[in-house]
């Protein structure tokens, strides 16, 4: 399928998701769905790094509260609409995606995952101590009850988060078709032989870190709007960090199907438990989710489903790898 | 600010002190990331439920920690091992160690914290022992006994590893097998088997710092993120896989956090170590005594 092609047909199945959650006519399908869609997000930004180069990024939390804690410098300048903030979220994530990759990538790929995992420390630690944007207090961000078209505002922040996510996906998608997604398979299979055979593999591997952290760092920028009052531990929760991992990882990781559907599944379901059981349990039950497909299911739902698929009865597979496999007829 | 002497030798003193317990707390990491190559980074929870434990224990019997600690070790080896053969088996068997291996170890980390928290909630916990409480006050330096106790114990373990590691058969096999597997194959040692006795050892000595850090500072279930970032850079700066490497720059890195937290404020101090990291990646990545 042709990006644009691809795109219009997100946009009409996002269009639909939309419409469905106002028939439902309760606000509160925003609230959840946003949250959905900010993990769909995340999940995908995650895997344009993990998934394709296969570095693994500790780090979602710091990237994603960057983000957040942009708008909130920004609010306190001048309160801005929020595509702003989100690209200007995006930016300041971006560049210091970029920074962590350049100090970190030239070495084995662990200690890009352990930099990753202290950032967040540190990240926490600055904006604990900078009072601009409320120190450990927090900051308020007032939103507005109403917008223009939308009515309440949280139907705004909920298309602002679907676009997000149709974008991050085609961005995606458009990564894992191009001459950049092979060169970032090059890298996950064997970067040595990547760096024998001219792939330029620290550029790749920093244009990966830019737009991963950028991506996330837009996830995070409308946050504050949705949560109201932002403070320093809730915006670099961990479980932001291990969801952003385990969506992808239980999904599969070599397409941008595979965070997509984590994202959703996992999403969905712990939007279920934190309402029916506890928030703490749907952490646990994550954590073990993560732990057991890592060992059982190491390619996740969408590796799965190619075993079920390639152990149907062998005549068919075979007669169409015959008819794929076979030259072009000459005219 | 008024910089004076006394405050800054209080603060060496302080941080030499913590250094030692720095140690303690990488020794574990420098076994199973310096040595076989494992990145646990699981290992700070490991510490943490340590810490829950020897708290349970010393509640209920009594025992002071550091002795309930040693009497949890064994079960520790035993579980460092098990776990170790789960990873060899799904992720080192498969070469699947980078990414998967990670997220495991990354899902461990978590379960433990989320346990934690479910089973004690995020209030503190401390323990009691006959050193915690007094201090020793020589001229303008004060040491807290609370923190030398740990320290000294902390010199004696570093020095028990560093001797089991160049001393004994076990030992040399498993500073062999960070060098060559198959040489040591050909010498009739199971390379498997010595990873999961070094392993074992590793979280073996997480029991113990666990016990250092609940006498050090009371305890709650997501400390161990701290110890995450200062654990993985002493580890680094420390050369990787050398206890005597490690044992200086966890000395350094606590008398910089100790001066930091002096000087600038407490808050300051995470910090420090992430700095310390970046730096040390950026400019010298073999480590301070690295070979």
């Amino acid at each position: 399928m042709r990006t644009d092609i691809f795109l219009i047909v997100s946009l009409l199945i996002g269009a639909c998701v939309y419409g469905l959650a106002a028939t439902l006519g309760n606000d509160y399908y925003f609230f959840a769905g946003y949250v959905v869609l900010q993990y769909v997000v995340l999940a995908t930004a995650w895997n344009i790094l993990g998934g394709y180069c296969g570095y693994v990024n500790f780090g979602s939390a710091a990237f994603f509260a960057l983000g957040a804690y942009s708008t909130v410098a920004l609010y306190r300048f001048h309160p801005m609409p929020i595509p702003v903030d989100v690209v200007l979220g995006g930016v300041a994530s971006g560049i210091v995606g970029l920074g962590t990759g350049y100090l970190t990538l030239r070495m084995r790929g662990a200690f890009f995952a352990i930099a990753t995992l202290a950032l967040a420390v540190v990240l926490e630690t600055l904006v604990v101590n900078w009072d601009y944007v409320g120190g450990s207090r927090g900051a308020y961000i007032v939103r507005p009850e109403t917008i223009a078209p939308f009515g309440s505002y949280i139907k705004y922040l909920f298309a602002i988060m679907l676009l997000l996510a149709i974008g991050s996906i085609t961005v995606a998608r458009l990564i894992e078709r191009s001459r950049l997604g092979y060169g970032f398979a090059t890298i996950r299979d064997d970067e040595l032989a990547a760096e024998a055979s001219g792939v330029p593999t620290l550029r790749l591997k920093l244009v990966a870190t830019t737009i991963s952290g950028a991506l996330m760092g837009m996830a995070g920028a409308p946050f504050p709007y949705y949560i109201g009052y932002l403070q320093p531990s809730s915006a670099f929760g961990l479980d932001y960090a291990v969801n952003s991992i385990a969506m992808p990882l239980i999904g599969g990781t070599t397409s941008w199907v595979g965070p997509l559907i984590g994202a959703v599944l996992l999403g969905s379901l712990q939007q279920i438990a934190t309402v029916t059981i506890s928030s703490a349990v749907n952490l646990l039950i994550v954590g073990f989710l993560l732990v057991g497909f890592v060992i059982v299911a190491p390619n996740g739902i969408i590796g799965l489903v190619q075993k079920y698929v390639q152990h149907r009865p062998l005549r068919q597979v075979g007669r169409r790898h015959i008819k794929a496999d076979a030259p072009e007829a000459t005219p | 600010m008024i910089f004076s002497f006394d405050l800054l030798v209080d603060a060496i003193v302080s941080g030499i002190l913590i250094g030692a317990f720095y140690a303690a707390v990488t020794a574990g990491i420098t076994l199973s990331f310096g040595i076989l190559d494992v990145v646990n980074i699981a290992h700070p929870g490991f510490i943490i439920l340590g810490s829950y434990i020897v708290y349970i224990i010393s509640l209920n019997l009594g025992i002071d920690p550091i002795i309930a600690a040693i009497l949890v070790t064994p079960a520790f080896y035993v579980l460092g091992a098990a776990i170790y053969q789960v990873y060899y088996v799904s992720f080192e068997k498969r070469g699947q160690e980078s990414m998967r291996g990670l997220a495991f170890f990354f899902g461990i980390l978590f379960i433990t914290e989320v346990s934690l928290v479910l089973y004690f909630g995020v209030d503190y916990r401390y323990v009691e022992a006959r050193y915690i409480g007094p201090t020793w006050h020589f001229g303008f330096v004060d040491i807290p006994l609370r923190i030398l106790v740990p320290c000294l114990v902390s010199l004696l373990l570093i020095a028990a590893l560093q001797l089991v590691l160049t001393r004994t058969f076990i030992g040399r096999a498993i500073m062999a097998v960070a060098q060559d597997e198959l040489a040591l194959r050909l010498m009739a040692v199971d390379p498997i088997r010595i990873k999961r006795i070094a392993f074992g050892i590793s979280i073996a000595t997480a029991a113990l710092a666990g016990a250092f850090l609940i006498i050090i500072q009371p305890v709650e279930p997501s400390v161990g993120r701290e110890y995450i970032g200062r654990v993985f850079a002493i580890c680094v700066l420390g050369g990787m896989g050398s206890l005597p490497g490690t044992l200086v720059a966890a000395m350094l890195v606590g008398i910089v956090e100790s001066l930091t937290s002096t000087f600038y404020g407490p808050s300051w101090a995470p910090a420090v170590s992430f700095g310390f990291l970046l730096l040390t990646l950026a400019v010298r990545p073999a480590g301070l005594l690295g070979r």
